[in-house]
């Protein structure tokens, strides 16, 4: 199987999640280990009403989505993967009424463990919103 | 010689506390977003997020998706570290949740999640602990189950930036 027919299932078996399409997410890239999911502006996910700020959750949402595809990408490619856990840091408030975008790197693989890092920011924005570290499982096929 | 003033009439402190805690929950679109009810006992609360098929993250298990479960205990943190800041002076009578706004949300500084179990698609409960509060910032740990308290599925830690309060100084 080619990169793009690897790139194309990919990008229909993160698009076909449930609460990921609810979001709207959306993947930009993905290979190498390395994945870009972008997740438009939407009220819903408002947790601060007075701010029209985005709610936390909804940025672990889509780190949690990011850093799985970024592991299932990885060459070492595991069949499936779960995530063991997450931890993010909240740098500051996403902009209200912009676009999020995401980029993970799964930068470690274990027979057992896979280890992810990624960034969440608002496009044009050099300051990232949040950051995260994260460890998933390794499902051998 | 004072006496006690008498305690105020059962509906009046429920009108209030339930006021305040429908203010933290109806008003965030999130929350709503994610069906997510709240339950209190005097001042214990319990979020039920309510299953419904978008919440899906693995259609073949099927299994709730992380982000939700991440979501979910977020969501059950900042409500409990909420209210216990606003509970003295709810309970005093100094904030009126029915003519007063309520003071701002503390915001989240970092937060940290353990996936324990599947998350089945169905029902599920979480209670938070605030284990440290001070004016500027504050702990909580926050568990979640499903069918059996003693098997939680996920567990967080969470810390936040408190909001300003009137009067005194940061410390």
């Amino acid at each position: 199987m080619d990169s793009d027919t690897k790139a194309r299932i990919a990008r229909q078996f993160i698009e076909a999640i449930p609460f990921s399409r609810a979001l709207g997410m959306r993947l930009e890239e993905i290979g190498g280990g390395v994945a870009v999911i972008s997740m438009p502006w939407n009220p819903d996910l408002i947790g601060d009403p007075e701010r029209g700020v985005i709610h936390g959750g909804a940025v672990s949402a889509l780190m949690d989505t990011c850093g799985g595809a970024a592991v299932m990408s990885h060459p070492a490619a595991p069949a499936g993967t779960a995530t063991i856990d997450l931890r993010i840091d909240y740098m500051r408030a996403a902009t209200p009424g912009a676009p999020l975008i995401a980029r993970a790197e799964c930068h470690h693989i274990t027979r057992s463990v896979a280890f992810m890092r990624a960034v969440a920011s608002n496009p044009g924005e050099d300051a990232p919103v949040a950051m995260a570290t994260g460890t998933f499982t390794v499902e051998r096929a | 010689m004072s006496r006690r003033p008498r305690p105020e009439p059962v509906q009046v402190v429920k009108q209030r506390r339930d006021a305040a805690l429908r203010r933290l929950v109806e008003h965030v679109p999130y929350v709503q977003f994610l069906g997510i009810t709240v339950d209190r006992r005097g001042d214990e609360l319990t979020a039920t997020l309510n299953f419904s098929d978008k919440l899906i993250g693995n259609p073949l298990l099927p299994a709730i998706h992380g982000g939700v479960t991440a979501s979910f205990l977020e969501v059950t943190a900042i409500m409990e570290v909420s209210w216990a800041m606003i509970w003295d002076d709810l309970e005093s009578g100094r904030l009126d949740p029915q003519t007063a706004d309520l003071p701002r949300l503390p915001k989240t500084i970092d937060f940290a999640v353990d996936y324990l179990r599947t998350g089945l698609p169905r029902d599920a409960y979480a209670r938070a602990r605030v284990t440290r509060q001070g004016r500027r910032y504050a702990s909580v740990q926050v568990e979640a189950w499903q069918d059996n308290r003693d098997r939680p599925f996920a567990h967080a830690s969470a810390r936040f930036l408190m909001p300003p309060r009137d009067g005194g100084s940061d410390g």
